[in-house]
């Protein structure tokens, strides 16, 4: 286990190289959009000077997380608000959305998954794997311009767009997220009811169902043997697919117009803004990895032959 | 009145390729505290034989004739509701792989509970300390702290006696041992062959006994069937089949053992083999379908099937040239 933290410690280290590397290949000086494109020379020098865009960049980096080890993740380069205090402000608007859109996942994608392995080769089985194919190829962009059009537009039954903080209004708060997270939830349901579905059936043909069976066991409690087996699997899937949520959170975002945490990377990027871009990259790196750490936990609750091997790791 | 009684069993798997018929006519009777062996080479049925008794082929694909009697009652017409109740209660299976057959996500203790919580009606720590029990009782030592072991803490001869002691939980009528010995180091054989003797002896336990090793058969079985191609072709006493086998197949089966090896004239001993392959599972002809590959066989054998004929008391046999006297 504490090699397993080591190696996330040395994966959030390497991705804050690749994160601060890859800021600064962006095409576009940020010192140029902050003063203005026919600005005074001395101007953009100064901004320079100010934001130590003009020293190597091997010195930028180590004074960069020099200071954000102590949480300072330095300024926004726009507003000079501080990037803590802005990505504080951007978090929990996109962990709800997240949080919500995984509990659609599970829910749809799981029950799905389930009666589809058990009624194998029923109508409901059919259905089920006609909308994971559906689910799993249709862009997050599309389905959310469909969902508007048709809840929004058509049935004026939720609001197209906007954001209500929690803390505001609850009800209105949920009734304006329900369709991101339906839409940021479906791609996920689709791979988790594909997987649940796969594995399922693969554990349900298994010997110790069948002793189950023998031992008089109704149809409910063979499934649940099976089941507990088959969660492995789609624990691993809904870690790893985390990262595609961070991306389709970006894109739900942009389109349903909510303030979270893939609008303020968006909007970072067309304004260079490097303190908030490499802040948000960097707090999006560490959910990744931190999720992937409580999944290998997860592991050792469901499959019992981890626990020996995982206090040895 | 004898506690099983199979009638003209006949179990069809439906396949892409057509029928496969893996039981094509099987009958026999199972009396009370007796051990009784189904013996064949691989694909001869009777594994199929087994599952079918306590309806555990269970896929839709399957096509079951013939009748299954416990203690007189047709469980041919049983739903599977009432089967349930059968299962692990009165009818219980030790399978043949004891690497799989136990699930490695709960420990040993909860699975012997399991059969408990469903047919004895034992609350959750009554049924844990009758785990304790049963784990004693099949020679596991240290029960109290095994309960909490999971699978793969176990050795393979370890999780076999796991499985029997959830096969013998509510102390069934009928168990059927699947090849129970067969994944095991033959050291560890012999210790779970005595398991079943003393729950016979003790309990009453009536067993079928699957295998192709007819050392374990020797070994526990009180009666033999010798199966071949979906049929039991011979069936008598363990003494009877190994003094005076008939049945060509049979022995055939019993000059492959080493110990029958015949002596040849250099000196050396040879095993002797059976020519010639098992049939396709995919027809039932009317005729032996031993024919082919028996020495003895003549055109009686491909007109007509034989019918199963008494030899001696208890002993019969189906075929038309049955061998006589003890073989060499």
């Amino acid at each position: 286990m504490l090699q397993r933290v080591i190696t996330s410690i040395v994966t959030l280290f390497l991705a804050s190289i690749v994160v601060f590397v890859g800021v600064r290949l962006l095409p576009g000086d940020p010192a140029l959009v902050l003063a203005g494109e026919t600005a005074d020379p001395a101007v953009v020098a100064a901004i320079r000077e100010q934001f130590g865009l003009n020293q190597p960049i091997w010195i930028q980096y180590f004074n960069y997380v020099g200071q954000a080890l102590q949480g300072n993740f330095g300024v926004s380069t726009r507003d000079r608000i501080p990037v803590a205090e802005i990505l504080l402000q951007r978090l929990p608007i996109t962990l709800e959305l997240a949080g919500l859109a995984i509990l659609v996942g599970v829910l749809i994608g799981l029950t799905a998954g389930i009666v589809s392995a058990v009624k194998r080769g029923s109508f409901a089985d059919y259905a089920a794997n006609v909308f994971g194919l559906i689910g799993l190829s249709v862009p997050h962009f599309w389905l959310g311009m469909l969902a508007i059009l048709f809840f929004a537009i058509n049935l004026q039954a939720l609001p197209a767009s906007g954001y209500v903080a929690f803390t505001e209004d609850p009800g209105e708060n949920l009734r304006r997220m329900i369709l991101p997270a339906l839409v940021l939830g479906t791609g996920l349901s689709a791979v988790l009811m594909r997987q649940t579905r796969a594995a399922l059936l693969g554990q349900l043909s298994a010997d110790y169902v069948r002793t189950a069976r023998s031992k008089g066991v109704s149809r409910n409690r063979e499934v649940k043997h099976a089941l507990r087996n088959s969660l492995t699997t789609v624990v691993t899937v809904l870690g790893l697919q985390l990262g595609a949520l961070i991306g389709g959170a970006i894109i739900t975002e942009q389109i349903f117009v909510i303030p979270g945490f893939g609008k303020l990377i968006i909007d970072a990027v067309s304004a260079r803004n490097y303190p908030v871009l490499q802040g948000a990259v960097l707090v999006a790196v560490t959910g990744y990895v931190l999720v992937n750490l409580a999944v290998d936990i997860a592991y050792a609750y469901l499959n019992p032959r981890m626990r020996l091997a995982g206090g040895a790791r | 009145m004898s506690v099983l009684e199979v009638e003209h069993l006949r179990v069809e798997f439906g396949t892409e390729n057509g029928p496969v018929i893996a039981v094509k006519d099987v009958s026999f009777r199972l009396e009370k505290g007796e051990i009784l062996s189904l013996v064949g080479e691989s694909g001869c049925g009777k594994s199929t034989v087994a599952m079918s008794i306590p309806r555990l082929l269970g896929d839709s694909h399957v096509t079951l004739g013939g009748s299954v009697r416990l203690n007189g009652v047709d469980l041919s017409a049983f739903s599977e509701k009432r089967m349930q109740a059968v299962r692990g209660k009165e009818i219980s299976v030790v399978f043949q792989e004891p690497m799989t057959s136990l699930n490695p996500a709960y420990t040993v203790g909860s699975q012997i509970s399991e059969v408990l919580l469903r047919h004895e009606g034992l609350s959750r720590r009554a049924a844990l300390a009758r785990a304790v029990e049963l784990l004693e009782l099949v020679g596991i030592p240290d029960a109290q702290r095994r309960t909490a072991a999971f699978p793969h803490e176990l050795s393979g001869g370890m999780r076999q006696r796991v499985m029997i002691a959830i096969a013998v939980a509510c102390n069934p009528v009928v168990l059927i041992a699947d090849e129970p010995t067969t994944a095991l180091d033959v050291t560890i054989q012999a210790g779970v062959l005595d398991i079943f003797r003393r729950l016979r002896d003790n309990l009453g336990t009536s067993i079928v006994l699957i295998t192709h090793d007819l050392g374990v058969v020797a070994d526990i079985a009180d009666r033999v069937a010798i199966m071949y191609a979906g049929r039991i072709v011979e069936m008598a006493s363990t003494a009877a089949i190994f003094a005076a086998p008939t049945h060509p197949y049979t022995r055939g089966l019993l000059g492959a053992l080493p110990s029958r090896a015949v002596m040849q004239t250099d000196g050396r001993r040879r095993l002797t083999d059976i020519p010639g392959l098992v049939p396709s599972p995919s027809t039932d002809p009317d005729e032996c379908q031993f024919a082919p590959r028996c020495a003895s066989a003549s055109g009686a054998c491909t007109a007509a099937r034989p019918a199963a004929d008494l030899v001696a008391v208890g002993h019969s046999v189906s075929c038309y040239h049955p061998a006589v006297g003890a073989m060499l």
